[in-house]
């Protein structure tokens, strides 16, 4: 266990490193002027600047509010909505239609939309971060409904489970897999919406507005240093949220195999 | 009174393209504390009488009486072993599995917990109360599924082919156990297989089916003294007769 984290721990570092050496190669290269493409000591002192005033734990709470408010707000429905089409007939032939076209349309079309519906602000994000994670998490949920295995229905049934049991105690925790890989999936969506929406529809707060605000200023380190930052949280939330339940549970069971590295 | 009895039973399968009769006219009755096989070639329809009795399929025709009362769909009277080892629930350890048909019935905690740990025991398993299924062999995993079908105490236990799945080792094993279980237990079995020196191994009587429509062909008594020598003469000869009513043309 111990060995395995160390190995997988230095295997990450490998892969970070090499990006920055590509990066810093790229960025002395002379392609692109130097303030277009800012060197690794340029970034990292931004980032330093903008951690040390305080601007960037704001910007990040900012966003970290919109896309928490939405996916969680998301998975709550999600689930719930694919669960119910898992269960009955009828309210799988009223969403599935729903579903199948609304899903490949991609979230950020929908911006100019509620923009005009909720105006510039919290609300055009948010919703845009719900839009985006509902989703997965009602498609993979309704999915692990569907595979949960026969045998597990018909022994409960025939140890006196009624619907309510069977629900709770079977088909909930029987789909669980495909229901963490919905909301993990969700969550991605999520991820690239509130980044995307802030850049179109935020004021003077989050991630996603820095980048897009200092374009016009050409600060390309700050925009660097918040990409940065955007993929730092990203990769918190995938490994410590995500993965910590699914070992904890999922994987715990042998219902799937753990991922490591 | 017999303990299960069925009466002209018929199933049909009704998909769009075909009908399979799979079970016609099936009348058989098992007493108190018997020890029933029905052997078959495959595809006559064992598992959908066994399917039947345990409630998950409705007959076309014919009724079910259980200790002389018609029954139509899942009881707490009956408990069900399957051939598959994932019946298990592989989030619930091996005791929270044999709980499971306690919690239905309501019993308190400490009580779920005194009597899972008793049929664990039973079958040799309560060293391994915490251990998820996934981390139990196949042999093991079927042990829980049977000490989860005895433990909320059911008259009428219902196995297919429960170690189909095994090694023959462990599978001679598994044998002498639910021996030794349904002696201590004293629950009335139906046990479906299509290995003939199982069901001698182990039946007071053995029901041979033919297919086609899937109809009772053959009863066979085994009057044979409990441990049974698997290489004695009148075993092989018992195993010879129920060979010959299985592959016997109509
Ligand atoms: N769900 C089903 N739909 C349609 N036909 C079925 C279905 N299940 C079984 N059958 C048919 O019914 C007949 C009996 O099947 P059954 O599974 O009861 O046989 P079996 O004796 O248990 O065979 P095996 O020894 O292979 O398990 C077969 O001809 C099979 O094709
Ligand atoms: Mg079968």
């Amino acid at each position: 266990m111990n060995r395995s984290r160390t190995r997988a721990a230095l295997g990450a570092l490998c892969s970070v490193g090499l990006a920055c050496l590509i990066w810093e190669g790229f960025a002395r290269s002379g392609l692109f002027a130097p303030a277009l493409a800012p060197s690794l000591t340029l970034i990292v002192s931004a980032l330093g600047r903008m951690v040390l005033s305080g601007a960037m734990l704001w910007h990040a709470l900012y966003t970290l509010y919109r896309v928490l408010f939405g996916f969680v707000l998301a998975s709550a429905v999600g689930v719930f909505i694919g669960i119910l089409m898992g269960r009955f007939r009828r309210v799988e032939r009223f969403f599935v239609p729903l579903v199948s076209v609304l899903m490949p349309i991609p979230s950020l079309a929908w911006v100019p939309v509620f923009i005009l519906w909720f105006g510039l602000g919290n609300a055009a994000t948010i919703a845009l971060v719900f839009y985006a994670a509902t989703f997965p998490a009602i498609f993979n949920t309704w999915t692990g409904v569907r595979s949960v295995n026969r045998l597990w229905i018909r022994s409960a049934e025939a140890m006196g489970a009624d619907e309510r049991a069977l629900f709770q105690k079977v088909v909930l925790p029987g789909s669980l897999p495909f229901v963490i890989a919905g909301l993990r999936q969700a969550f991605a969506r999520a991820w690239i919406a509130v980044v995307g929406g802030e850049m179109i529809a935020a004021t003077n707060w989050g991630l996603g507005w820095v980048i897009f605000d200092s374009k016009e200023f050409l600060n390309t380190d700050v925009m660097m240093a918040s990409l940065a930052v955007i993929g730092i949280i990203g990769f918190t939330f995938e490994r410590l949220i995500f993965q910590t339940i699914e070992q904890r549970t999922v994987s715990r069971w042998g219902m799937v195999k753990t991922v490591r590295g | 009174m017999h303990q299960i009895e069925l009466r002209n039973i018929a199933l049909e399968y009704a998909s769009t393209e075909n009908h399979v009769t799979a079970l016609q006219d099936v009348s058989f009755s098992v007493e108190a504390s018997e020890f029933l096989c029905v052997v078959g070639q495959s595809g006559c329809g064992k598992t959908t009488m066994l399917n039947i009795v345990a409630g998950f399929l409705k007959p076309t025709k014919g009724e079910i009486l259980i200790g002389g009362k018609a029954v139509t769909g899942k009881g707490l009277d009956r408990g069900v072993v399957f051939q598959d080892f994932a019946q298990l629930f592989p989030w619930r350890t091996a005791q929270r599995n044999v709980e499971f048909g306690l919690e239905m019935k309501g019993i308190s905690k400490e009580e779920r917990a005194e009597i899972a740990l008793r049929f664990l025991k039973l079958v040799n398993l309560e060293k391994f109360a915490r251990s998820y299924p996934h981390e139990l062999s196949g042999g093991m995993q079927q042990r829980v599924a049977i000490a989860r079908a005895l433990a909320y105490n059911p008259a009428v236990l219902l196995m297919d082919e429960p170690f189909a799945a095994l090694d023959a080792l462990t599978r001679e094993e598994m044998q002498r156990f639910l021996v030794d279980v349904w002696r201590e237990t004293k629950k009335t079995v139906i046990y479906v297989t299509h290995n003939v020196a199982e069901a001698v191994y182990l039946a007071d009587r053995i029901i041979v089916f033919s297919p086609h429509p899937g109809t009772v062909k053959a009863q066979v008594k085994i009057a044979l003294p409990r441990p049974r020598d698997t290489l004695s003469v009148e075993f092989l000869n018992y195993q010879k007769e129920v060979v010959y009513h299985i592959v016997e043309r109509k």
